[in-house]
């Protein structure tokens, strides 16, 4: 049995690690985001290197529209709102759904999908509609929770489907070439579902190292350790260092059930534009639990807070503290951009772990 | 958001299961995950078993989080598991 990492082994090599030149590697998910920050690895890397945070964080990437819409639909047709805590504090255009629910609209969090469904039946009187908003983790969740609807004959659930992949958009980035990027960081947990090979295109085809890197702080050491190593070596190659989650080939029963709920469709991300085929649609099979048909609105006109830097975030053109609201109108207590508010955030980890 | 800590599986109902880790038990689903069994190290996301671990990788882990542990807050892992 191999020994153990020793951590602070680990950690005295990593931060001593002498580069050759300034190297910028992107993580893309946006528990590294702040797993980086909060494990206090961040503040032991090594001299040159600059981490650039990616599209990773869901609620981040949503544009405000999605939540207009929500709301819109709870004022007018009187649906409970379901969602994950995350939503909650997320300024919408003119609003949130902390502040309508304290003005009365029925907001409930809920930890998994499937308790929206439990919800839904414990109140046959009201419609619930759950917001469907994360990657490829959270996607099979929502469709075991569609179908779990259908096997219990629940005619008053419905999702508002915001879900999104997370390939297209790292490929979107790398067609933007508006970012300098030596190498990625990938995503855990949404490789554990898509596997490893899914993101073979960026060393293949874009000629940048990538590694899988798991969430523990030795995992985080580790991983940064071997994207390094590919960078300073010159091999363009994609390595796991999860191996003990992530298999080559991902979790085939998630994506099954997955692609049995969703198509796969163009949307929007925040700061980015529209990506071909990077969002999920209910599948027309279970259109009667899609809630954007179920319920029409007319949200308001969207608008973005005009000086709000959210989007330039999410591309990687800046770091959290060059928006001049960061820190001073932007807060977690009072988030004027979803990137403070979500615990996912680029600006929430900053504000949280990062200001020295 | 995703979380860290691996559960181990000590009950399974169908496709219902009860997973534990520190003295914290959480209800799970593991219809992505049918073949897991009682015992297996599982990762759990938004209330479903998205992976089990590598049972020989699980044991090497458990001694890396023993020393994490060593240095945090056990309420803060109790936390982090009921977030998830």
């Amino acid at each position: 049995m191999t020994a153990a990492p020793k951590l602070k082994e680990m950690a005295e090599a990593f931060s001593a690690r002498v580069l050759s030149r300034d190297v910028r590697i992107m993580e893309v998910c946006g528990t590294h985001t702040t797993e980086f920050f909060r494990t206090g690895v961040k503040d032991i890397f090594p001299a040159r290197l600059s981490l650039v945070d990616g599209p990773g964080c869901p609620v981040c990437v949503t544009q405000n529209e999605y939540l207009d819409r929500a709301i819109e639909i709870g004022k007018v047709h009187g649906a409970i709102i379901a969602t994950f805590g995350d939503m909650i504090k997320v300024p919408s255009s003119y609003s949130s759904l902390g502040r309508e629910k304290a003005e009365g609209m029925r907001v409930e969090v809920v930890y998994s999908p499937v308790d929206a469904v439990d919800l839904a039946e414990q109140n046959p009187g009201s419609q619930v509609m759950f917001l469907s908003v994360g990657f490829e983790t959270t996607a099979p969740a929502e469709a075991i929770a569609v179908r779990t609807a259908r096997e219990r004959s629940i005619k008053n659930f419905s999702i508002l489907c915001g879900n999104k992949v997370t390939v297209p958009a790292v490929r979107a980035l790398l067609d933007a070439r508006e970012v300098n990027i030596d190498g990625f960081i990938l995503p855990g947990h949404v490789s554990a579902i898509i596997g490893v090979n899914a993101w073979k295109f960026i060393a293949d085809e874009y000629k940048k190292p990538c590694v899988v890197v798991g969430f523990e702080n030795h995992d985080l050491i580790r991983g940064t350790q071997m994207l390094l190593d590919l960078i300073e070596s010159g091999r363009p190659e994609l390595l796991n260092e999860y191996t003990r989650v992530v298999r080559d080939g991902g979790n085939l029963k998630a994506q099954e059930i997955m692609y049995e709920v969703f198509d796969t469709v163009d949307t929007e991300w925040r700061g980015i534009g529209v990506i071909p085929g990077s969002g999920l649609a209910l599948k027309s099979g279970f259109a009667e639990f899609d809630a954007q048909k179920k319920f029409p609105v007319t949200p308001p006109p969207p608008k973005e807070h005009p000086g709000c830097r959210c989007g330039d975030l999410l591309r990687g053109l800046i770091i959290p503290t060059d928006c001049p609201l960061f820190g001073r109108a932007c807060t977690p207590e009072r988030a004027v951009g979803p990137c403070m508010v979500s615990t996912e955030g680029p600006c929430s980890a900053y504000y949280k772990y990062g200001r020295k | 958001m995703c979380l860290a800590i691996p559960m181990e599986i000590i009950e399974i109902k169908g496709h219902r299961a009860t997973a534990s880790a520190y003295g914290v038990n959480r209800q799970v689903d593991i219809t992505m995950t049918p073949d897991v069994i009682v015992g297996d190290k599982v990762i759990i996301h938004a209330g479903f078993v998205i992976e089990k671990l590598d049972p020989q990788a699980a044991r090497e882990i458990e001694e890396a989080w023993s020393q994490y542990n060593a240095v945090m807050d056990e309420e803060e892992l109790k936390k982090q598991i009921n977030e998830c």
